[in-house]
């Protein structure tokens, strides 16, 4: 399990202005707007207290000293109080919308950039790279980059407020002021003691509930092992301890909330306390009117509490540092896959495929194949066989340029595939995998991947896939969502499924990798002599290990730790090459072996049996 | 073969008080000391009038003293307000954290009873497809409640006692007011109300969206070679694109409503303060109102405000946190279908196993029968091949015969006692399933096999593989034993993964094994070599194959043969390959293909 508190997660807060400054950098227009609404919103705050403190004075205390006051007055004050209040609301419509309209549009864009990355990089990249991480850079990781904007504006906003403040206490008295402006610094520093005191910790949580997650997903989807060993007492005190070790660790960010919040609600009631000290000596000696004491008393009241936005911006500035580091790592990565500008012929007929010299490796300098070299003529069809491990799923994606080799090159129709244009090969060849992904959509689409084909022609790569039943058996048949929320389909149907999607593209050259491996022998048995029989105008190249696939090749290409060690008719390399002979007849040399022994063993058994009765 | 919805768990349809009731009975955490903590929020939330009170015991009796301002008085009262203030945040503090072990005490056991709970829900084994809303129920929906209380849970029960407290203290003051602040704030309770569901109906949309959105852009990762080898890269990122801004859109419509239903409140404060200081007035005049509690007034109102915006978006939260409370218990309401009977339940001695089936039938919930009546009897120490189409019933079988599952109909009964009333602990102990795809955990690889035998020793681990013939294998992997396999294993081949898999149900040292197709992804001369192991490993054992060819067959005391749900045929290969039914016709099809 990786370290919760990684040493290479701790950022400075430079970085994480730097964040909020790409923000404005990217929209300047919507920030504007956001902080304009927030300054009306912060200097209508002020004012509120403003205007209280002058009714106070104006009408209010002399209404009680005289006994009497004029309607004209009193509309005026009620007056001044809802306009106030009115615009006030109106900053904060536009403060907290156009603060969304920000943070959503930084959110979309970034997720935008990140999967265009995903899509350009090479496949290469993909698999250095676990799926979970690349998953969570384009969702989790763009969110906490921009959470922070939420509160962005309003804490700007607090400036305007705090200015406002500021000036207005010092032109109503400067002793009172002077209170007033030992109660923000405090504020504002028992803030940021909060965040760094927090967020430490704040991060720390997020990081074990993401563990906890991780070990459920984990333990629900291994329920089949979980369950057929009896592990479920182990699972739960595994969970149970992630558990209680998240518990520990939100208790301890409750209790610097707990014990921060009361503090941050205490310091403006004793500057309050304060102001009404001072001020009564004031008003005692006759150079101050009560007025400017309820005035900047109530200031303190009302501006205490947004004066905390510049926490909650700063608390999640460590957050959104380490999430746009690491959105930032894959929009960084140079080395989209280049492509050339060459063109294969507009041809249907059959594609020329050589292979020349190529090495491949996953990793650096561990070759999984060795300098292999393998031509296959237009319209034959080429069986690749060997052991699990021996290289061939690499050499079926090198023939679409899934991957590059580390040297020597791929020849269609005798270009160098890393010389096409984007899509040619895809144009001219289809590969199926073993592992056949579904699309969350239709049938039709899962097919058609955005082709414009006509459902006949649907149907009829369905059919020769032999997958045209099962579809028609679906509830809305061709309109049917398979996929995680639609329709579930086992591996065997999945796989006809991918192989459909090939066919219907007319390849030039089809690749099939094992994909055929989960369909039951007698439907196996339809999809290839239906493919036999269609005389598709296609160079194929068919990983397997059935024989029945095999004997359908024109010839075999026989494989063993990424070398080619034979190659011939089935015939010839049955009695050439050892491996593969090895490999072919292990079930009936088995068989074989199995009968001249099974008897005696039988024997065995029985007489085991007669003795324990 | 398509999957029910109806056989996903519950979600449960309590009210909230209901579901807070149960809620609260599965976390009795939450509730001790609830007494204590009560009494502090009490104090803190009185607390926070201290400041109004003594902004009028000021004006009143000390500036307004008609014997000049008494400075004298005012001090002893700021004295007097900063100590009950000091107090207030000693008292809020103790609560806080009070509240806060409590509640996170209560949660993290509701998240493991829940946990252990969903491990005995076989839609957790059937339904593939459902398993992330279950591990949702665990993190996200307990999280919700969580974060609730962190955030909201306090302030919400603080502003309600501030809404009263103040309340009250402006009632002592002036009845007439409080009735009129009453009812300048009455509509926006109304109103918050109506924005609220409307918010909330808006945050369930961006939900939605999330889903898709997460969905579309998985298809860029997880989907990548084939995006790469059909060249669909703009179609995918025109999709990613769409559900990205389908997204964004539904979200920014939620920030509108709750920053519309967020102000109105401000609005509504304007016309309460106005009110005030009109009406006071006009009350001071008639002399029903002293100025410092028209002043008290004023600052009481804003003690007013600050709840009811707080306590609507909170209420919004609450709304949610309920919810997520109540899909938890939702699962927790979902019988245990596969129930481990527990101490009440019979332990079986070790030793070759017997079964019978009597009279089997199975059926998914609300789906077709997938299994009918089946009869069968598998005798100690045999070793039973079992064939059949896709679907014919093959993995059912085997599934209800280790207990993965409970028969609709009918029992099985392994050596004479039901399944049902066996004991986990020893049922387990004594019949293990390799199941087809071997999942394993993202560990090493020794932890991987050792899973099987928790505390079997390194050499323990190293000789089961040995005896599977794997230890060339082993040796020919990186850092042998210490292999990290990777997330679910993808760090290995699917055949890799499959021999890790077989090495800890062999370590486990079962009575019977069944095996589902355990070797489907090696190649023929491993699967030839690892299942003449096998059979070395399970003489003395009772072993049922799930067979994908033809030898496996050839090789068993006897062969089951499913068709459609039913045994068809049983007998020995040499029995069946000659009565021209449904396993001759396998057999024919298995040898055009390997021959």
């Amino acid at each position: 399990m990786s370290s919760v508190t990684d040493q290479s997660d701790q950022v400075t807060l430079r970085e994480g202005l730097r964040v909020l400054a790409r923000a404005i950098r990217d929209e300047p227009a919507i920030f504007a707007v956001a902080v304009a609404g927030s300054a009306v919103y912060g200097v209508m705050t002020g004012l509120a207290a403003v205007v209280i403190g002058r009714i106070t004075d104006d009408v209010i205390v002399p209404a009680f000293q005289q006994g009497q006051t004029t309607t004209s007055a009193l509309a005026l004050a009620a007056l001044a109080i809802i306009a106030v209040s009115t615009l006030k609301a109106a900053g904060i419509v536009v403060r907290r919308y156009y603060a969304g309209v920000m943070q959503y549009r930084l959110q979309a864009s970034y997720r935008r950039q990140v999967t265009r990355r995903y899509l350009g990089l090479p496949l290469s990249w993909h698999h250095q790279h676990p799926t979970g991480v690349l998953l969570s850079n384009a969702n989790a990781d763009v969110e906490a980059s921009w959470y922070p904007i939420a509160p962005f504006p309003m804490a700007i906003g607090v400036f305007f407020m705090l200015a406002f403040a500021i000036v207005s206490m010092v032109l109503t008295d400067a002793a009172l002021a002077a209170v007033g402006l030992l109660v923000f610094p405090a504020i504002l520093l028992i803030n940021l003691l909060y965040q760094r005191r927090l967020s430490p910790l704040a991060t720390r949580a997020q990081a074990l509930k993401g563990e906890l997650s991780g070990i459920a997903h984990e333990s629900f989807d291994g329920a089949l092992v979980v369950k057929a060993l009896g592990r479920e007492a182990d699972e739960t005190a595994r969970f149970g301890a992630a558990a209680r070790e998240l518990r520990d660790a939100n208790v301890a960010v409750g209790r610097v909330r707990g014990a921060f919040d009361p503090v941050l609600e205490a310091l403006p009631s004793f500057g309050v306390l304060a102001v009404l000290l001072v001020g009564s000596a004031r008003i005692a000696a006759g150079t101050l009117d009560p007025g400017a004491v309820v005035s900047v008393a109530y200031l303190l009241m009302v501006v205490a509490f947004p004066v905390r936005a510049i926490g909650w911006v700063l608390g999640e500035l460590p957050r959104a540092a380490v999430g746009w580091r690491r959105v930032e790592r894959v929009l960084r990565v140079s080395g989209a896959l280049p492509y050339g500008d060459a063109a294969l012929p507009d041809a249907t007929d059959p594609a020329d495929v050589r292979v020349r010299e190529v090495s491949f490796a996953y990793v650096d300098d561990r070759d999984v194949l060795h300098g292999l070299t393998l031509d296959v003529a237009p319209g034959r069809t080429v069986a690749v066989v060997g052991p699990t491990g021996s290289g061939k799923s690499s050499l079926a994606g090198l023939l679409v340029r899934l991957v590059d080799p580390r040297t020597g090159e791929v020849l269609v129709d005798g270009v160098d595939v890393r010389r096409l244009a984007r899509g040619e090969v895809a144009e001219s060849a289809a590969l199926v995998f073993q592992q056949a992904f579904v699309f969350e959509d239709s049938v039709r689409e899962n097919v058609a991947l955005g082709r414009l084909v006509s459902d006949e022609e649907v149907w009829a790569a369905l059919r020769l896939a032999q997958a045209d039943r099962f579809v028609r058996a679906l509830p809305d048949g061709l309109d049917a969502v398979i996929g995680e929320r639609g329709a579930t389909l086992s591996g065997g149907q999945r796989q006809r499924l991918a192989l459909a999607r090939a066919l219907v593209r007319r390849p030039r050259l089809l690749i099939m990798d094992d994909a055929t491996s989960a369909v039951d022998p007698e439907v196996e048995r339809r999809i290839l002599a239906g493919l036999r029989d269609a005389e598709l105008p296609a160079t194929v190249v068919v990983v397997a290990y059935r024989r029945a696939t095999i004997i359908l090749a024109d010839d075999v290409v026989y494989i063993e730790h990424g070398r080619i060690v034979g190659r011939g008719t089935h015939d010839e390399l049955m009695t050439s090459v050892d491996g593969y002979r090895n490999l072919l007849t292990a079930y009936e040399r088995d068989a074989a072996e199995r009968a001249a022994l099974w008897a005696d063993e039988d024997d065995d058994l029985l007489t085991g049996e007669e003795v324990a009765r | 073969m398509t999957a029910t919805d109806t056989s996903s768990v519950g979600h449960g349809t309590d009210s909230a008080v209901e579901t807070i009731r149960r809620g609260l009975s599965y976390s009795p955490e939450i509730r001790a000391g609830l007494g204590l903590t009560l009494v502090l929020a009490l104090v803190a939330t009185a607390g926070r009038v201290v400041v109004p009170i003594a902004v009028q015991q000021t004006v009143d009796r000390g500036l307004l003293n008609p014997a000049g301002p008494d400075l004298g008085f005012v001090r002893w009262m700021c004295l007097a307000a900063g100590i009950a203030v000091l107090v207030t945040a000693g008292c809020a503090y103790l609560m806080n954290v009070r509240l806060f072990r409590a509640s996170e005490s209560g949660l993290a056991t509701l998240r493991t009873i829940a946990f252990r709970h969903v491990h005995d829900l076989s839609v957790l084994t059937q339904n593939t497809e459902r398993r992330g809303s279950l591990v949702s129920r665990v993190t996200s929906d307990v999280d919700t409640l969580s974060q609730f209380v962190q955030w909201a849970g306090l302030l919400f029960v603080v502003s309600l006692g501030q809404l009263i407290v103040a309340t009250v203290i402006m009632a002592v003051y002036s009845w007439q007011l409080t009735v009129l602040v009453w009812i300048c704030f009455l509509p926006l309770f109304v109103l918050l109300r109506f924005f609220q569901r409307r918010v909330s109906a808006a945050y369930g949309v961006v939900r939605e969206r999330v889903g898709e959105m997460l969905g579309a852009i998985s298809e860029s990762v997880v989907g990548a070679e084939v995006v790469r080898a059909y060249s669909i890269e703009d179609r995918t990122q025109q999709r990613i694109d769409a559900a990205v801004d389908r997204h964004r859109r539904a979200a920014t419509h939620a920030q509108r409503l709750v920053a519309m239903s967020f102000s109105t409140g401000e609005v509504v404060a304007g016309v309460a303060n106005a009110t005030v200081v009109v009406v006071g007035v006009l009350l001071g005049l008639a002399g029903e109102l002293t100025l410092g509690a028209l002043l008290a007034f004023l600052f009481l109102v804003t003690l007013f405000v600050g709840p009811v915006q707080v306590g609507t978006e909170v209420l919004n939260e609450a709304q949610n946190a309920v919810a997520g409370w109540r899909r938890v218990l939702g699962v927790l309401d979902t019988p245990a279908d596969v129930a481990d009977p527990g101490t009440a339940g019979v332990a079986l001695p070790r030793g070759p196993i017997e079964v019978r089936f009597e009279q089997v039938s199975y059926a998914y919930p609300d789906g077709p029968t997938v299994l009918h009546r089946v009869d069968a009897q598998i005798p100690p120490r045999s070793r039973i091949a079992i064939v059949g189409e896709t679907g014919s019933g093959k993995t059912t079988f085997a599934k209800l015969l280790t207990r993965l599952m409970d028969p609709v109909e009918g029992v099985v009964l392994v050596d004479g006692v039901d399944l049902r009333q066996i004991r986990f602990a020893s049922l387990r102990d004594r019949v293990v399933m390799v199941p087809q795809e071997g999942f394993l955990f993202d560990d090493t690889m020794a932890a991987n096999v050792r899973y099987g035998r928790p505390g079997a020793s390194d050499e323990e681990v190293r000789l089961a593989l040995t005896e599977l013939g794997l230890a060339d294998w082993l040796d020919g992997l990186l850092m042998g034993l210490d292999t990290p396999v990777g997330q679910r294993g993808e760090s290995l081949s699917a055949g890799e993964r499959q021999l890790v898999a077989l090495a800890r149900a062999y370590l486990a040292d079962p009575d019977l094994l069944v095996l589902d197709e355990a070797t489907s992804a090696v190649d023929p001369a491993t699967e030839v070599r690892l299942a003449r192991a096998l059979e070395g490993i399970t003489r003395g054992r009772t072993a049922v194959t799930i067979a994908h060819r033809l030898s496996t067959a050839e090789a068993a005391d006897e062969v089951f043969v499913f068709d459609d749900g039913r045994l068809v045929e049983r007998g020995r290969h040499t029995e069946l390959v000659g009565a021209g039914g449904v396993y001759a016709r396998l057999h024919a099809a298995w040898t055009t293909q390997a021959r």
